[in-house]
């Protein structure tokens, strides 16, 4: 491993710098010129986020050495690991943006702002991904946090995404503050918040300090609200109904990944020392939220909430490779968050699609009929549902084989098993939006949802992120080549 | 031994899916090129399966046709194609049944013709998957996969009342069985992997690893929970019953004919073979489930009132002798299960056709609706007595041969279970006999009945190559024999080793080597 040093370096940051600039763009735009331009935010913002994706895949190295290059005095770092989180936070913006366009011109909402919060909430992602100090991280989980505050209450008219808002914000910040005083904890211990000083720290002084470990619960708390982990996962399932529904599919991708590359770096890079005290607490929890979020699905009507509680589950997944962890371990958890996004950002395509103005769509029971008034939307459906459940020859199915694969490799069988089994609890509820998609056509067709959201954006967002599901899981070789690449700076 | 570089098995297996794209592209009203496409795709994938049939080398034990190419190289999954003799029965049958299914369903489904063609083509390539898979995760692809187009066949064209109870519980029977398949699978391929340090999840590979004889019981139990799922057996089979009088009629025949086939297929291309030591420790369990379900299933079918389940029932009855034969791990008795499985898909097949043919023209499966229908539709009622016939084991016909051989193979190990077993077949000509006596012959009660119409010419084109089959079968045995015998021995070497050095242990063991000391004559 190669280590570059250098203090300041714009090329470090440039996608970062590109989505920030075209934020502000936007909103210029619209401050100079009123809503004249308003078609413009759109085209500006994926602009900003095609820029900012072919920066991070030009960037020297990219997928291809294995040099990890700190900056900014050791507080940021920009490796492969990195990379591949923010290509995944890039698509899960972009693919989101596509699905919005007529959804804000139905809520009569096409406002700068939507887009200048959403470039900057990718920033603040990105910003976790890439931070090697916790006060750079907490900046980034701040950043993005406020700009989904602020997008969870952005229909403003609607009730439901008030309280959403306002949930989100109180819980939110509970969270960040058992987050700062966690790496309050463990710098006072170890006299420095910058991760591989942390580390070194550690494997010379032993990990025996109960203050230390008192700030490892915290981050454990903290970030297992960040990933809606169970017991920390309440606000979700509210917060998910009630905020737009692009902005749920959003919110479950892209910031969950987020979560998890923060995690995964100070927990892999900075504790691993600690490992015996992390493990059986996130064994416990990955159970549970794998087994919580399953079982209260089933019962869910809405579909968005349904959704809410199958992403609670899938984070338990991905906690179940968090554990594995070793090779297999962070190339399934790079896998999955991948296959997740294209599977849950394209199930909200299609949910967009058909909520109608002002989300009146969005029960089980609403999707009857669905598959003979609009075949190609409720084909793409099953297949997104289908992968989330797990099954080939889709994204979500090679994910979870290789998460199980992990865990059997690490000898944690009963936790394969209960994943597995879990698989099999989530496919019901899966499969009743199927059934009510194909099976009960209601008496008169103006019953049958209309495509309201419908446009050729939404068309395009939906067809990348079916290819995106299928190419997982039929090659899916290429990407693990890619994802072996980026997590070499740890191991 | 003749090598073909042309990749027949993929052609095979994926020639239904070319199908789907034509299908795709026709004009949906236009129903007769969507019936006629989806017919030319299945007869041609029969006559590729019979290039197979004939390129077939019955002495060479091992797997013909190979074909291997890296899927996944980083974790060691390929694309690994290969027949043997036990699959290469199996696949003739799915590929037989399949223009038979086309045909059979040529005026049957009324909506959405093209949505069920492409289910039934989809079905096809699954099937054709599962059974010439080599590679074990390739295995749980088309497993799993096959899983969709049945529930949709179920759900969409299924009997309206409970049709949606029937797929869900179809669905998540098989795949929670299965799961426990795909953690079995992982297990023995980090075993492997730690002991010959080679990443592979090939059978071919898989099989030569020697298995301690604990991780083998779990692992026969991973695997065995899904395939007794599969098959069904006692009494993890309540799905059946269910999914087979809702699903339309071809769903059923596919149903019956091969999907209940890839269960105790999976028992002998992987239980067997991978995990010899449980399998003999587990046998004294399997046989009394195995009997269990042939006594219960035929009791069952005495008292049901609707055809369809009746027929239902029957399947849980047969595939126990099925079992019963795999299980004695004798030679006559496995060969015996494998051609049973052919003749339960003809025989079963054919009944639930003329079921569903009955159905068609009076939309009623009650036994109690019906009655003398011999007099108006007398080409239906021989068509269905000799279907009837083959199922209950009459010599002659295809069933006595395979319920023979397995009541041969079993009282060479326990004369008991097979006198347990032989009250099934007893008990099949009671059900069977009283369920067409009461359908076909004594006075038409029911007004309805008496103007039914026979059987139209594509009626009986599509039984009559069944009919042939199960006289072939029955008269000439042995053509179909040979072709499984050398692989079903060679399955049998490991099994039949663990058998001897079994009688030299004691105490998990007694149970297992009492039961084979009438084999070897201690």
């Amino acid at each position: 491993m190669e280590q570059v040093m250098s203090s300041i370096s714009l090329s470090a940051i440039a996608p970062e710098l590109v989505l920030v600039a075209c934020g502000l763009i936007v909103l210029m735009i619209q401050a100079v010129f009123g809503s004249r331009f308003r078609d413009s935010f759109a085209y500006v913002s994926l602009l900003g986020i095609g820029g900012a994706a072919f920066l991070v895949l030009t960037s020297p190295g990219a997928f291809e050495s294995k040099i990890v290059e700190y900056s900014f005095c050791d507080m940021w770092v920009v490796d492969n690991f990195s990379r591949f989180f923010k290509l995944i936070f890039l698509i899960g913006t972009g693919l989101t943006l596509l699905i919005s366009l007529r959804y804000l011109d139905n809520e009569a909402m096409q406002h700068s702002e939507y887009y200048a919060l959403m470039l900057l909430c990718t920033v603040g992602m990105m910003v976790m991904a890439s931070a090697a100090e916790l006060i750079t991280i907490f900046l980034g989980v701040e950043l993005m946090s406020i700009s989904l505050y602020a997008l969870a209450g952005y229909t403003r008219s609607r009730m439901m995404s008030n309280e959403a808002a306002i949930k989100y914000f109180i819980l939110g910040s509970f969270a960040s503050g058992f987050l700062i005083y966690g790496i309050a904890l463990i710098y006072g211990t170890t006299g420095t918040s910058q991760i591989p000083a942390i580390a070194r720290y550690l494997a010379q002084a032993g990990a025996g300090a109960a203050v230390l470990v008192m700030g490892m619960a915290l981050l454990i708390i903290g970030f297992g609200f960040k990933t809606a982990s169970v017991p920390f996962h309440m606000w979700a399932p509210d917060v998910y109904e009630g905020a737009p529904a692009p902005v749920t599919g959003f919110m479950s991708a892209g910031p969950k990944a987020a979560a998890f590359a923060a995690f995964v770096r100070i927990f892999m890079e900075a504790l691993p020392t600690l490992q015996t005290d992390w493990i059986m607490v996130i064994w416990l929890i990955a159970v549970l939220t794998m087994t919580v979020g399953n079982i209260i699905a089933l019962v869910q009507e809405n579909i968005k909430r349904m959704l809410a509680y199958s992403s609670i589950a899938h984070a338990g997944y991905v906690l179940v490779a968090f554990l594995a962890a070793g090779e297999l371990g962070l190339t399934s958890i790079l896998y999955y968050m991948l296959a997740y996004t294209f599977m849950n950002i394209g199930a909200f395509a299609v949910i967009t699609m058909l909520a109608g103005a002002g989300e009146t769509r969005v029960k089980v029971e609403d999707y009857r009929g669905v598959g003979y008034k609009h075949p190609v939307a409720a084909l793409a459906m099953s297949l997104f549902l289908f992968s989330l459940a797990g099954i080939p020859p889709t994204g979500g199915f090679m994910g979870k084989f290789y998460i199980f694969s992990a865990a059997v490799k690490q000898g944690y069988i009963w936790l394969a098993i209960i994943g597995v089994l879990n698989s099999v609890v989530s496919v019901y509820y899966y499969l009743r939006v199927t059934v009510a998609m194909y099976m009960q056509a209601p008496e008169k067709d103006e019953d049958v949802p209309a495509a309201s959201a419908l446009s050729p954006a939404l068309v395009v967002a939906i067809f990348i992120s079916a290819y995106g599901v299928l190419s997982l899981g039929l090659f899916p070789s290429t990407y693990v080549a890619m994802v072996k690449e980026s997590f070499l700076s740890f191991l | 031994m003749e090598s073909l570089s042309f990749p027949l098995l993929s052609f095979l297996v994926f020639l239904p899916l070319v199908g789907v794209l034509v299908l795709l592209f026709v004009d949906r009203e236009n129903e007769a090129v969507q019936r006629w496409t989806a017919l030319t795709v299945m007869g041609f994938g029969f006559v590729l399966a019979l290039f197979v049939y004939g390129g077939f080398d019955p002495e060479n034990v091992g797997f013909q046709f190979e074909e291997q190419y890296a899927w996944i190289p980083g974790l060691g999954i390929s694309y690994h194609l290969g027949v043997d003799g036990i699959s290469l029965l199996l696949v003739m049958l799915t590929a037989f049944l399949g223009p038979i299914c086309v045909l059979a369903c040529w005026t049957d489904i009324r909506s959405r013709l093209k949505e069920f063609l492409v289910c039934l083509l989809l079905l096809q390539t699954g099937m054709l998957g599962v059974f010439v898979s080599l590679d074990l995760v390739l295995f749980y692809v088309f497993w799993e996969v096959m899983l969709i187009p049945m529930a949709l066949l179920i759900l969409i064209w299924g009997h309206p009342a409970r049709r949606v109870y029937a797929a869900v519980k179809f669905f998540l029977y098989t795949m929670a069985g299965s799961v426990f398949m795909l953690v079995g699978i992982l297990v023995l391929y980090f075993y492997q992997a730690r002991t010959t340090g080679t990443l592979s999840f090939d059978l071919t590979n898989i099989a030569e690893v020697p298995l301690p004889f604990s991780l083998q019981l779990w692992l026969f139990l991973a695997f065995g929970v899904a395939f007794a799922i599969k098959v069904p057996m006692f009494p993890f089979h309540t799905w059946l019953p269910d999914a087979h009088t809702e699903a339309p009629t071809v769903g059923s025949v596919v149903l019956a004919a091969v999907l209940l086939k890839m269960g105790t297929y999976g028992f002998l291309r992987f239980n067997l073979p991978l995990f010899p030591e449980a399998s003999v420790f587990f046998m004294p369990v399997m046989i009394a489930l195995a009997l269990v379900g042939i006594i219960y299933g035929a009791f069952m079918c005495l008292v049901q009132k609707d055809l369809k389940r009746l027929i239902a029932f029957s399947s849980v009855s047969h595939l126990g002798f099925v079992i019963l034969g795999i299980f004695s791990f004798t030679v006559q008795g496995v060969q015996g299960g494998v051609l049973q499985m052919i003749n339960h898909g003809l025989s079963t097949g054919a009944l639930f056709l003329l079921v569903g043919m009955l159905y068609e023209r009076r939309h009623t499966r009650m036994i109690a609706d019906f009655g003398g229908l011999s007099t108006p539709v007398p080409a239906l009622t021989t068509f269905f007595m000799i279907a009837t016939l083959a199922s209950i084991g009459l010599p002659g016909l295809n069933g006595f041969v395979g319920e023979f051989l397995i009541l041969l193979g079993t009282f060479h190990v326990k004369p008991v279970w097979a006198v347990l077993g032989a009250t099934g077949v007893i008990l099949a000509a009671w059900y069977m006999l009283w369920m067409v006596q009461r359908v076909f012959y004594g006075r038409v009660v029911h007004e309805e009945n008496r103007g039914l119409l026979d059987l139209a010419p594509r009626e009986i084109g599509l039984l009559v190559p069944v009919v042939v089959m199960m006289v072939w079968i029955g008269v000439a045995p042995t053509t179909f024999l040979e072709k499984s015998e050398p692989a079903v021995a060679h399955t049998l070497r490991r099994v039949q080793e663990s058998v001897q050095t079994a009688q030299g242990r004691n105490a998990p063991w007694a149970m297992a080597c009492a039961a084979w000391d009438h084999l070897t004559g201690k």
